[in-house]
């Protein structure tokens, strides 16, 4: 059993949690995740890791209630207990396991959207941490979604953009990536990219025009999250992944984006159902 | 009761038709009775080939002379002895190729029938409460154990016997490795068997500590050197599926064993208001013949769907128990043998639509000593179906391996450990799936018995 410490609603369906941990918060780094379930009958739910603190033993995960097992997961409360909270799992991203004089060469833009804001927090604050403060691009529906903001502020170069203008730019993350570079005169030869699957499609299609090196941070369905079931299938550069132990950051001109969404969808009328029915509740 | 010395006693089965619908164990089990009277065949030989049979090297005799008595506990001593998982091997063991392989009675008539009387012995302990008997003192030191399945469990529960201080480290939620995760309820009850036999290995001192990814959350070195384990057992598995590499693998609707033996298995996905969702299939093909498949095989078809076992050699190479494929076959699973898929179809959404197969003849035997079977030129045909299993073997995962400094493995990622299981790192032992690759909860039960010995020889130096 894992206590929550904190909880914390970020937005009106994003929720923030503060874990204790031990066994994840000693190792983990940026770019991995875990997998929670919040009780022992509820479904393994691969999330990835928002911040983490190794004296407190604290993990942090930030979590949107698109479906049944993350909406139930968000009536547990400080003081009580998640069933299962077990990683860290799949790679650290690559900014954090490179030398890092090499990547302090490197000209940084990491791009979120909506619930990606979370995992890419962690990478910023991380290199932060080493002496490198990277741009970073957030993008929200509009202004009502932002989280985050004030944790990024303090650690990175903020740009935010709302599709419908009611906060910082206006438009699609694509639409200010691009301004930042072909309008404000903005350098980048390295993007990490993490947020919906067609946000992380068109931004790398960008960033193959724009000549960016750009990995994505994939998230599809899993099971166990160690490599076991194959749920994770991701084809890059035509070969079959396991987006859990082979990633889950890729690179993103060579992911097969249609058919990760495809996927994605395997199980949408019954993720449906499981939503309605856990609200019904409610 | 009478018995027909030349026949096993018959052990009753759920009707096919019955059990195709539910996922209650489809074996009953003898009775007391019944388990006695099979007893009295046994010819009590003097050189009992049967011990040699099996992997754990169970007294055989021994127990099975105690039940014709009908001194159950005795018998479930003796056992005990030997297996820490008598209720497991009872049901999933091919004894057929082991122990009653051997037997002498079966030369001429049926073999005795070791594994029901094995799983009566096993279950009776159960329901009157006899566990195996736990260490008297304690050797003061400890060892960790990687993997909770049946080569952990055993190797852990033979150290504690011993009087180590024992710790499992398991990866998933829950204890059992492929006793939970991968062997259907209908086969091995979970509730009832499986947990009912980890808690008689917790009752000997052995504590199990899930969700820990050693390799992620802790390494190998650590273990040893900050938490302060004498010994390491590495009994990790072979969890990584293996796909064909045919066209139409990545489409909506296939699956390896492993996932969809997982969701239905491990999350309690047949059970009706599960969260874990699992495919509505109406029609399955599963590829391959081994246990695995007709595990897969026969989920699918309770939960609704007709289903094709699809297998590029013949019936007489099929891998999987006799036992599985005949109740398979009862059940009204489909054996699409001498096939081989070549791709699998979709819709124009992504949807698995058809399997495009080729007829196979058998050509001279392969290094397996099995025939090669070869593909029949211009012999493509399409089953339709909406769902495809991949059920084609596992390997072994690298996450250890790639973790642990000097820790040897074979170009199949399989580590290289001797016959005592002792690895290329002194005082890291290994063994079953995680060393031989994808075979049976008893050879794997076997390597953890037989590392436990040796980590015993080690740590008394």
């Amino acid at each position: 059993m894992f206590k929550i410490l904190e909880k914390e609603w970020l937005n009106v369906n994003t929720f923030k949690m503060v874990v204790d941990a031990p066994m994840v918060a000693r190792s983990c780094e940026p770019g991995q995740f875990v997998i929670v379930r919040d009780t022992e009958d509820g479904e393994r739910i691969p999330l990835t890791i928002c911040d983490y603190d190794r004296e407190k033993q604290t993990v942090t995960i930030v979590v949107q209630t698109i479906g049944g097992s993350t909406l139930e997961m968000s009536k547990k409360e400080a003081g009580e207990f998640l069933a299962d909270f077990v990683g860290p799992l799949g790679h650290p991203s690559d900014l954090v396991t490179d030398d890092i004089e090499e990547v302090k060469k490197k000209k940084i833009v990491f791009v979120a959207g909506g619930l990606g804001t979370a995992p890419v927090y962690c990478q910023v604050k991380w290199l932060h941490e080493h002496g490198i403060t990277a741009d970073v691009i957030v993008g929200a529906k509009t202004k009502d979604i932002v989280i985050l903001e004030d944790e990024m502020k303090a650690v990175g170069n903020l740009y935010i953009t709302t599709d419908d203008g009611s906060y910082g730019r206006t438009g699609m993350v694509t639409k200010c990536l691009e301004d930042l570079v072909k309008n404000e005169g903005k350098e980048y030869d390295h993007c990490v990219c993490i947020g919906p699957m067609i946000m992380m499609k068109f931004l790398s299609q960008l960033t193959a025009e724009l000549g960016i090196h750009t990995m994505v941070s994939m998230n599809p369905i899993m099971v166990d999250g160690t490599g076991m079931c194959g749920a994770c299938r991701v084809s890059v550069d035509g070969e079959t992944k396991f987006a859990c132990v082979d990633g889950p950051e890729f690179d993103a001109t060579k992911v097969d984006f249609n058919e990760a969404m495809r996927r994605l969808g395997l199980y949408k009328p019954e993720e449906m159902a499981a939503y309605e029915k856990v609200k019904a509740q409610s | 009761m009478e018995v027909d010395m030349m026949k096993k006693v018959p052990v009753r089965e759920q009707a096919p038709e019955v059990r195709a619908k539910n996922f209650e164990e489809v074996c009953e089990g003898y009775n007391k009775e019944e388990a006695m009277a099979e007893a009295t065949r046994c010819l009590n030989c003097k050189n009992p080939q049967c011990v040699q049979g099996c992997p754990v090297s169970i007294d055989i005799p021994g127990f099975v002379q105690a039940l014709k008595e009908g001194n159950i506990e005795d018998a479930y001593q003796v056992i005990s002895l030997s297996s820490a998982l008598p209720a497991v091997c009872g049901r999933v063991c091919p004894q057929e190729k082991q122990c009653e392989g051997k037997c002498i009675r079966g030369i001429k008539g049926e073999s005795l029938s070791i594994g029901k009387m094995e799983r009566f012995v096993a279950d009776w302990a159960r329901e009157n409460n006899i566990k195996p008997k736990a260490a008297e003192s304690k050797k003061g030191k400890k060892v960790a154990v990687i993997g909770s399945g049946p080569s952990g469990l055993t190797a852990a529960g033979d150290l504690a016997k011993l009087g180590y201080d024992v710790t499992i480290y398991e990866a998933l939620h829950k204890a059992g490795g492929v006793l939970v995760y991968g062997i259907p309820e209908f086969r091995l009850p979970k509730e009832k068997v499986v947990e009912k036999e980890i808690e008689n290995i917790k009752g000997l001192g052995v504590d199990i500590e899930t969700d820990v990814i050693v390799g992620k959350s802790i390494t190998i070195d650590e273990l040893l050197n900050e938490m302060g384990f004498d010994a390491v057992y590495i009994g990790s598995g072979a969890g990584l599926p293996k796909f064909m590499g045919i066209p139409g693998e990545n489409l909506n609707g296939v699956f390896s064993a492993n996932e969809y033996l997982t969701r239905s298995n491990l999350m309690k996905a047949y059970e009706e208001g599960s969260k874990t969702p699992i495919m509505k299939s109406k029609k399955v093909a599963v590829v391959g013949g081994g246990n695995v498949a007709m595990d897969a095989a026969r989920t699918a078809l309770r939960l609704g769907a007709e289903v094709h076992v699809v297998y590029r050699r013949g019936e007489s190479e099929l891998p999987a128990r006799a036992e599985e494929v005949h109740h398979a076959k009862e059940e009204g699973i489909q054996f699409d043998l001498l096939r081989n898929p070549v791709e699998i179809l979709g819709d124009d959404k992504g949807w698995v639509n058809g399997i495009k197969c080729i007829k196979m003849e058998l050509g001279e035997p392969d290094a397996s000593g099995r025939r090669k079977p070869v593909e029949v030129p211009g012999s493509e045909f399409v089953i339709d179906v909406d769902t495809v299993i991949m059920a084609l073997g596992t390997s072994p995962n690298p996450l250890i391996s790639s973790t642990t400094k000097g820790l040897d493995v074979n170009p199949r990622k399989c580590i290289v450990a001797d016959d005592n299981g002792k690895t290329s790192r002194d005082a890291v032992y290994a063994g079953g799936d995680a060393v031989t690759g994808a075979a049976t909860v008893i050879l794997a039960m076997g390597a953890g018995k037989t590392a436990a010995k040796a980590i015993d020889e080690f740590l008394s130096k």
